[in-house]
């Protein structure tokens, strides 16, 4: 899933300052799993914001509402009316929420109120841990299931390399070497030799680099009527 | 070595090729340039290197801290009538970039290029960067190849006109993890298309044995010409620093001893109780017991079956590599002439 953090409080108390009336949006779906837009932290931001205001002597009218999936128009459909009378939405969706509510409601300024880290997965209860890099040509069958191009600091095919040590990355003693996982890995399967073939130049028109990507399933299209 | 080679016999028909080729016990250097436009800096440092080894590798971006480019300090280096081997790394330039600076290189007349991933930006003076790592070392090793030896570009597309023909360098780690895997690694930048290796300083010398021994097991030793790394210790204090915080380096606590004791007479004095000049004392043993190991480290290396040459790293303390070749009794440098036509 998407994991997000919330930005700094005075980061966000600066972004809305100019307005009056603010509409908080949370999201239902990967910021509420890993507890940073969801319709608590929405509240909870939205309490603190009021509060903080209130204090400065600029009292402001702050609401809140959660959309299961701000990332989806017909769930900001049903808030429509709501965004129509602020005048900024304070997302905590991921910044593809804060997009579609951007290409929603053309009249709206929108700030966010995460940052969209990565995706990923909860290692740990408050651990969230990097996982993919959606670099659009998996090949996590070649790699024992471990991504390099998202767990290896330099994003190596034919790792690892030579600042490997004791099972973690040059770069941080808390960043485990991807490579040395992937090793491991193999080993255990008894698949090791799979690391002596040399893996060629990746396509990295697939990731990012292609410029933005789309996906387009002429299968599921509904048929224009003509 | 079963390898493409142009109308003379050599793949590059560099001084260090040659000097390989004809069965002699090679000798490179390391110059880092300077964090300036200071080409003064680069003929400075040639002089303390002139006769003292076949070829000088400079690096690149070294440690991710912005200096003079490689090739360019290259090209300095070569009008003082030294033979350089540019590094080359994967950290901030993609495959459009080296190969554009591969022929830039090669019509300046650069002939060596080690090919290397590069350390992180983040250890660097700029950790905010943007990294690149289009490509890893082996791929880069497998484009220079190819350039080479197929005149082809990275994208398949033919390249028309002189082709950039270097003698290819690797790096290997023997020491970093996972310390099984070291040698088949190597064998795949044998398979990439490396010419020579060049290792991480080698203080071990009965580990490097071991990893030597697999590489002979596995032939690699025959098919690339290596060239363990070494270099003289300043201080008790820097080597324990590298073995603590250098991955891939193993330094023996018996040769941090016999620094330590080099520093004897100054012992049990703090620095604040040592003169300047009794500082500048300790500094001096410190530094000629460092040369010394390194000469005796060299000598045990060259014992080695397999072990094609030296790589010296001074860095910052070029002085230090006349005393090492001449102690090692690697000096005068062979002078070899080109192979018959």
């Amino acid at each position: 899933m998407i994991i997000a953090e919330q930005k700094p409080f005075e980061e966000i108390k600066r972004s809305i300052a100019p307005a009056h009336k603010v509409l908080v949006v949370g999201c239902g779906t990967c910021v509420t799993v890993c507890f940073a837009g969801g319709a608590r932290e929405a509240a909870i931001l939205a309490a603190s914001l009021r509060m903080a205001f209130k204090l400065n002597g600029d009292p402001k009218e702050i609401t809140e509402v959660t959309v299961q999936r701000q990332c989806e128009w017909e769930y900001l459909d049903a808030v429509a009316e709501q965004v129509g009378k602020a005048e900024v939405v304070l997302s905590l969706g991921c910044g593809v929420g804060v997009q579609a509510i951007a290409e929603r409601f053309p009249r709206t300024w929108v700030v966010p109120g995460l940052n969209t880290s990565f995706l990923g997965m909860p290692a740990e209860q408050g651990v969230w841990v990097e996982r993919c890099a959606a670099c659009g040509d998996c090949i996590l069958g070649l790699t024992a299931g471990i991504c390099p191009i998202a767990r290896c600091s330099k994003s190596l095919l034919n790792g690892p390399c030579g600042g490997s040590q004791d099972g973690h990355c040059e770069v941080n003693a808390d960043i485990p070497c991807g490579w040395q996982l992937i090793y491991d890995r193999l080993k255990a399967l008894g698949k090791v030799e799979m690391l002596y073939e040399i893996r060629p130049p990746k396509n990295w028109r697939a990731s990012r680099d292609g410029g933005p990507r789309k996906i387009v399933r002429p299968d599921l299209r509904l048929i224009e009527e003509e | 070595m079963a390898q493409l080679t142009s109308s003379d016999g050599y793949l590059s028909g560099s001084n260090l090729e040659r000097v390989l080729r004809a069965g002699h016990f090679a000798v490179t250097a390391e110059l880092g340039p300077p964090q300036s436009a200071d080409a003064e800096v680069i003929r400075r440092k040639a002089a303390l290197l002139r006769g003292f080894c076949d070829a000088v590798n400079i690096t690149d971006n070294q440690t991710a801290i912005v200096r003079m480019s490689s090739i360019g300090a290259g090209a300095i280096l070569a009008r003082e009538g030294l033979e350089p081997v540019i590094q080359v790394t994967c950290r901030d330039r993609n495959r459009l970039a080296i190969q554009s600076d591969l022929l830039g290189a090669y019509a300046l007349g650069i002939r060596n290029v080690l090919c290397l991933t590069g350390d992180h930006q983040t250890f660097g003076n700029h950790p905010e960067a943007k990294n690149v790592f289009d490509l890893d070392s082996v791929q880069l090793i497998q484009m220079v190849k190819t350039l080479r030896d197929e005149r082809t570009f990275q994208c398949g597309e033919p390249l028309r006109g002189t082709e950039p023909r270097f003698f290819i360098g690797a790096a290997e780690s023997p020491f970093a993890d996972p310390v099984e895997f070291r040698p088949y690694r190597l064998a795949k930048k044998i398979k990439a298309g490396a010419n020579f290796i060049q290792t991480q300083l080698v203080f071990d010398v009965a580990a490097f044995e071991l990893f030597m021994e697999k590489v002979r097991s596995l032939g690699l030793h025959q098919q690339a010409y290596i060239l363990a790394g070494v270099g003289p210790l300043k201080s008790p204090a820097m080597a324990k620093y590298m073995k603590e915080n250098v991955p891939g380096i193993l330094i023996p606590d018996e040769l941090i001893q016999k620094l330590e004791e080099a520093g004897k007479p100054w012992a049990g004095k703090s620095k604040d109780e040592l003169t300047k000049e009794e500082k500048k004392a300790r500094s001096e043993a410190w530094k000629q017991k460092g040369i010394e190991i390194c000469v005796e480290l060299i000598q045990r290396i060259m014992q080695i079956e397999g072990v094609a040459g030296v790589h010296i790293m001074a860095i910052e303390w070029e002085e230090a590599v006349e005393p090492i070749v001449k102690g090692a009794g690697l000096y005068p440098r062979p002078v070899v002439e080109p192979l018959p036509a």
